[in-house]
Parts: C-alpha cells; sequence; structure tokens
C-alpha cells in the first residue's frame, strides 16, 4: 500500500505539471482552433530563463529563497514575452487561411525555437539549481511521500488555478475571452478588441507554463533545449483527454494522465512510460473525441 | 518614416527578449558568467533590418490580392510551364536521364553517396506529398514508416537471412500495413487531432524500437546489414553505391511516373476533393475511408520501399536515425516545393539536402532555418516554391464574330 501512495503522489505532482502546461493548449484552442506546437518550447524558455537568471544571481551571492522567486518572476515574463511575439508573427498573419497553414506554421516556429535555444546555449543537459530547500516540509504526515518541491508543485498549482479561475470569472479581460471563445464574430460586434485578447490568452498561458517549467526543473534538477518537445506533447494529451477548450478539463485531464503514467510505469515498466501517454492519447480520440468534460462541437456546413 | 519608428521599436523589443539566451551564458560547474554582449548588436541590427523587410512585404502581400491577383493566375512560371508542356519537357527530361545516368562515372563515390541520400529524400518527399499535399491530412510522424522499412529489411536478414530483393517488397507490404493501422483510428479526426496523433504513433514506434531489446536489439541497432546483390556476382563497396545509385534513381523514376498518374486518375482528383472540402465531397459519393487508406498505405509503402534500400546502403540501423527532426525535414521538403507539386518536391528535396552537404558551415543551422522557413513560407508563399498546376475546364466566351 506504501508504494501505491507513492506512486499516487508522484504521479499528482506530475499530473500537476501537466495540467499547468495543458491550460495553456486548452486556453488557445478555445479562442483560435489552433494548437500551438510552439507551446512546449515556450515552457522550456520559461526554464531556460530561470536557469540563467538562478545561476548569475548565485554568482552574485544571493540566497535561497530570493533566487527562485526573482527567477520565476524573470522566467514568466520572458515566456509571456515569447508567447505574444510568437503569436504575432506565426499566427496572426494566418488568421484567415487555411487550416493547415497556421499548424504548419507553429511547427516551424517549435523546430526554431528548440534550434535557437541550442545553438545559443548548449546542446548538452544542464545542471538546474535546486532553488527550494529539501527540509521545508509543511505538510506534516504526507511528508512521508512528498519531498519538499513536491509540496511546493502542489501549491502553486492550486493557488494559480484559483488566481486563473477568479480571473477569467470575474475581470473585464476574462469575460472578453469568454465571449472570444463563443463567437468570434459577435465578439467583435459588440466591442471586444478580439486582438488583444488573444494576446492575452498567449499571455496568460505562456506565464502558466513559464510556472510549470520553473517548478519541474527544480524538481528534476536537469534541463536541455529538447525539454518542452515531450512534455508538449503529454500535456496536450492531458488536454484532449479532458476536453479541450475547458479549462477544469484540462486540469482533471493532466491529473488522470499523471496518475496513468505514474501506475503504469510503476506496476507495468518504466521502459514504455512514453508510450502509455500516446495509447491514451489514441485511445480517447477514438472513443470519446470530445474529452472528459468537453462537448462536442458540431460542425456546421 | 512611421516603418523605421516601428522596426526600430521592434529591434528594441526583440533585443529585449533575447537577452538572457543569446547574451548571458552561465557556466555553472566554474561559477563563471560568460556575457556575450556581440550578440546582442547582431540581434539589434538584424531585427531592424528583417523588421523592414517583413513590413515591406507584408505590405506587398496586401496590395498584391486587390487587384493583380487576377493577371497574376494566369500566368505560368517558367518551370511550371516545363511541367506542363510536352515539347518542352522531352528534351529537358532526357538531359536529366541522361546525366542522372552518368552522374556516377563522372564523380566520387563520395558524391554518388550524397546523391543517393537526397534521392531517397525525393521518394521520402513525393510519399509524404500524397497524404500532406494531395489529401491535406498533416502527418508529423512518417519517418516511422521509413523506419519500418528498415528494420524490416536489417531484422528479417539478421534473424532469417533473407535478402534485399525479398526484403523489398516485404518493406513496402509492411509500410502500407502500418499505414493502414494507423490510418484506421484517425479517419474521423481533423488535421490538427491527426498532427498530434501522427506523432505519437512515430514515438511510439521509436520507443519501441529502442525498448524490445530482444528483437530489436536495442538503441545499438542492427549492423553489418547486406547490400544487395546482383545475381550472385560480388560488388565491392564502390561497385555497390553505384548500384544502389542506379536502383534509386529507377525507384524515382517510377515513384514520380505513379504519382504523377495517380494525381489525375479518380482517386487523385477523390484524394483533392477531400482536401478542399470534406464534407461537400463525401455528400458527393466519394467513400472518405477508402480514398485516406489508399493514401496512407501507398505513403506508408513508399517510405518502406526507401527505408530497405537506406538500410542496404548504410548497412546499420538504429532508432536514432528515425526522431522527429527527419519527419520535420521531409515534411519542409513537402512545404517548400509546393504541397501537391511533383517537380516542387524533388527540386526542394535536392535543395535542402545537398545544401547542407556542401555548405558544412551552414549544416549547424539546418534545422533553425528549415524551422524559419516553415513559417515564412506559410506566412509568404503558402503555395510554395513551384505551385501545383491546378488543371481547371474554363468556359470562355464566344467572340462575337460566330455568332453573327
Amino acid at each position: 500500500m506504501d508504494y501505491f501512495w507513492q506512486l499516487f503522489f508522484s504521479g499528482l505532482t506530475q499530473g500537476a505539471i501537466y495540467a499547468l502546461i495543458a491550460l495553456g493548449y486548452t486556453m488557445v484552442y478555445g479562442i483560435i482552433l489552433l494548437i500551438n506546437f510552439a507551446h512546449g518550447e515556450i515552457y522550456m524558455i520559461g526554464a531556460f530563463s530561470a536557469l540563467i537568471v538562478a545561476g548569475v544571481l548565485t554568482i552574485y551571492g544571493f540566497h535561497g529563497f530570493s533566487i527562485l522567486v526573482i527567477a520565476a518572476l524573470v522566467a514568466v515574463f520572458y515566456s509571456s514575452a515569447y508567447g505574444y511575439t510568437v503569436e504575432k508573427i506565426a499566427y496572426k498573419p494566418l488568421r484567415n487561411s487555411t487550416r493547415l497553414a497556421p499548424l504548419i506554421s507553429a511547427i516551424g516556429m517549435s523546430i526554431f525555437l528548440q534550434n535557437y535555444v541550442q545553438l545559443s546555449q548548449t546542446s548538452d543537459f544542464l545542471p538546474f539549481p535546486s532553488l527550494i530547500p529539501a527540509d521545508w516540509n509543511f505538510m506534516g504526515p504526507l511528508g512521508q511521500y512528498l519531498e519538499a518541491s513536491d509540496e511546493i508543485i502542489l501549491v502553486t498549482t492550486v493557488v494559480v488555478m484559483i488566481i486563473l479561475t477568479l480571473l477569467i470569472k470575474y475581470t473585464r479581460t476574462g469575460k472578453a475571452m469568454r465571449a472570444t471563445e463563443q463567437d468570434q464574430t459577435m465578439a467583435r460586434l459588440v466591442g471586444v478588441n478580439v486582438d488583444r485578447v488573444i494576446s492575452a490568452t498567449f499571455i496568460i498561458g505562456s506565464a502558466l507554463a513559464a510556472i510549470g517549467g520553473v517548478l519541474i526543473a527544480s524538481k528534476v534538477g536537469q534541463i536541455n533545449f529538447y525539454m518542452g518537445f515531450m512534455a508538449g506533447i503529454k500535456a496536450f494529451t492531458a488536454a484532449v483527454l479532458g476536453g479541450i477548450g475547458s479549462i477544469p478539463g484540462a486540469v482533471l485531464g493532466g491529473l488522470v494522465l499523471g496518475w496513468a503514467e505514474s501506475f503504469a510505469t510503476g506496476y507495468i515498466s518504466s521502459a514504455y512510460q512514453d508510450v502509455f501517454a500516446f495509447l491514451i492519447l489514441v485511445l480517447i480520440l477514438i472513443l470519446r473525441p470530445s474529452g472528459i468534460l468537453g462537448k462536442a462541437r458540431k460542425q456546421k456546413v | 518614416m512611421e516603418t523605421i519608428k516601428k522596426s526600430f521599436f521592434v529591434s528594441l523589443w526583440f533585443m529585449l527578449l533575447t537577452f538572457p539566451i543569446m547574451v548571458i551564458r552561465v557556466n555553472t560547474i566554474e561559477n563563471v558568467v560568460e556575457w556575450r554582449w556581440a550578440n546582442l548588436a547582431w540581434i539589434g541590427v538584424g531585427s531592424f533590418a528583417l523588421s523592414l523587410l517583413w513590413q515591406y512585404m507584408i505590405a506587398r502581400q496586401g496590395g498584391e490580392g486587390s487587384g493583380e491577383q487576377e493577371q497574376e493566375e494566369d500566368k505560368l512560371s517558367f518551370l511550371q510551364r516545363l511541367t506542363e508542356d510536352r515539347r518542352l519537357n522531352r528534351p529537358v527530361l532526357g538531359a536529366l536521364l541522361v546525366l542522372a545516368g552518368v552522374f556516377p562515372l563522372l564523380f566520387s563515390t563520395y558524391q554518388t553517396t550524397i546523391m543517393i541520400q537526397a534521392l531517397i529524400y525525393v521518394v521520402l518527399g513525393l510519399g509524404l506529398n500524397i497524404t500532406v499535399g494531395l489529401v491535406g491530412l498533416l502527418d508529423l510522424g512518417y519517418v516511422a514508416f521509413f523506419a519500418v522499412g528498415a528494420y524490416t529489411y536489417a531484422l528479417l536478414n539478421a534473424y532469417f537471412g533473407i535478402g534485399f530483393w525479398m526484403a523489398l517488397p516485404m518493406g513496402a507490404l509492411l509500410g502500407a500495413l502500418c499505414g493502414m493501422l494507423l490510418g484506421f483510428p484517425v479517419l474521423r479526426l481533423r488535421g490538427d487531432y491527426l498532427a498530434i496523433v501522427t506523432l505519437g504513433f512515430a514515438s511510439i514506434v521509436r520507443v519501441i524500437l529502442q525498448n524490445w531489446d530482444q528483437v530489436t536489439m536495442g538503441p545499438s541497432g542492427v549492423a553489418n546489414i547486406p547490400r544487395p546483390g546482383l545475381f550472385g556476382v560480388h560488388l565491392n563497396i564502390y561497385q555497390a553505391t553505384d548500384y544502389i545509385y542506379y536502383l534509386v534513381v529507377i525507384l524515382m523514376i517510377i515513384v514520380v511516373f505513379i504519382t504523377a498518374r495517380l494525381k489525375d486518375s479518380r482517386i487523385g482528383r477523390a484524394w483533392v476533393a477531400l482536401r478542399e472540402d470534406e464534407i461537400a465531397s463525401v455528400a458527393m459519393g466519394i467513400d472518405m475511408a477508402t480514398v485516406k487508406l489508399t493514401a496512407y498505405s501507398l505513403g506508408g509503402a513508399l517510405a518502406g520501399l526507401v527505408g530497405v534500400i537506406s538500410a542496404a546502403q548504410t548497412t546499420f540501423v538504429n532508432p536514432d536515425s528515425f526522431t522527429f527532426m527527419e519527419s520535420a525535414i521531409i515534411l519542409s521538403i513537402v512545404v517548400l516545393g509546393g504541397m501537391g507539386s511533383i517537380l516542387g518536391v524533388i527540386l526542394a528535396a535536392f535543395v535542402l539536402i545537398l545544401l547542407p552537404e556542401y555548405l558544412r558551415a551552414f549544416s549547424e543551422y539546418r534545422m533553425l532555418v528549415f524551422g524559419a522557413s516553415l513559417v515564412l513560407m506559410m506566412i509568404f508563399r503558402p503555395e510554395g516554391l513551384i505551385s501545383n498546376v491546378r488543371r481547371k475546364y474554363e468556359l470562355h466566351d464566344v467572340p462575337e464574330e460566330a455568332g453573327s
């Protein structure tokens, strides 16, 4: 039973990270019906920015918690900036073209960003400083299953989700986002600046990905330019699993995927960890393409 | 003036944007920070110039859309005329054939090897062109079929001693089967889901090749794959290379012929119809399942076929040769060449494979340029370098004199 709980909690933390990235996919998809393939790379850039800032700060003698906060803030800023710029360059000019065009453009962007980081930084794994002190155990009895970094991941994810929900429910931007999601033309008619809403969506999604990137990097302890690729695909799987376009769905999908992976690797085989995610994706697309919480979109002719 | 001001701000923004990644490099082992200020200047100047160019292009594109488009459509570029006009293309084709025939005699084995590589990508590009270019289904895992072909030969040879000529049809068959296998579950999916599923499929294939040690020999791959035999004659490595070269040339000619004929056949028309409007073409009586599965299995078969040849040429396969990057290269070939255009795909394959090979200094930036070119092509020239000529029947107005 002990082993079970161990797997349960490792799945939970992994799932929380998937959920953070999946939110970016699901929000963008909800509004412009595009799979933002470059989202995984935004997450990677967040982790890299944090690593660079943390490295510089460590050398200049900053300590522990202040580094974590500053690095995370810088990562959030840079990821959002990249997300915003990617949208302006690669997707905005293609708003009115065929469906295939923005998709190919997104893949191109993803390849470009990967190689940009690889060429200007390094293609090796970089050690990520452990920014979260290991003796921080504030969850009492659960501490036997959770490391300090896991606890921080869970708490941060919950806080971020709450902020996001409030943002979407109650602020002006949030209302505009929901309106754009329902009907873009109609939203434009009632005075919503759709371009700005789309930019806001990309910025929020990228910021969430950056938080995920910093958290997972300080837990795993190493990063490289390729980290966004797998994480991106899995987060997308999570978004589809929960029902793409649905925000609670993305969270649920992330958790389910995290658990499924954790239990499958724990009880079946660890060599095929990446295969499980894809099998789940294929199965869900065949059996219930709209996902767990998603609504089936009617196709209009 | 306005554009210059805008470009100035764009370049400032990019300098800020690329600052941590381009300028700072932290060496965590020795705890030193390396500041590369020169990069910042390059980014500033570069993005300023690119932004000016970008605005100019966007403005030109917008202007073109209104008035000149009507005229442009009727004019075909020289290369397009080449494919259409028989009087023009016969002699050119003949010259190319002769050139292809004497190529290994004129150039070294090294050059021939590179040429084989390029030709293999031509066939792969033509195969992917069927699914992406003609049917409009974005396949991001095309390399999986290539891997299936290569491993078919490698493993059948290692375990059962099956020769090249037996493996060739089997590779094609297995590639086609895998295409069907992938095709069935994704029949109903739309473009974007499909892209992810194919990506996942390729990853699954690679993970299996890597981890199923007992059968696939794991990450180290299969070595000592024999080169193809010529009626029992033993060939040395130089002769074998030339031999494979001619095989690939012949294969390419057959594939070009088949795809060109298919494009105008009933099934080819159905593919294009599905690409343009799925609902309408199903309503017109096109059997979507059959048509899509044919495309998948044909694409898979072609990749399987060249997979066998590629394994025979390199005499070695391992899972690392079949990463997503390979799929991305093949996709770039199709997109750059012009989706659906055979000549475009062939030219793009030669450019994309041969250029990095001859410009060694440039090859490091190869993927960077591929990625950027995918984006730029989509924005400025979505139809590719050489766009596909659409066949259309036009109803011309009857001249006045004829009527009176």
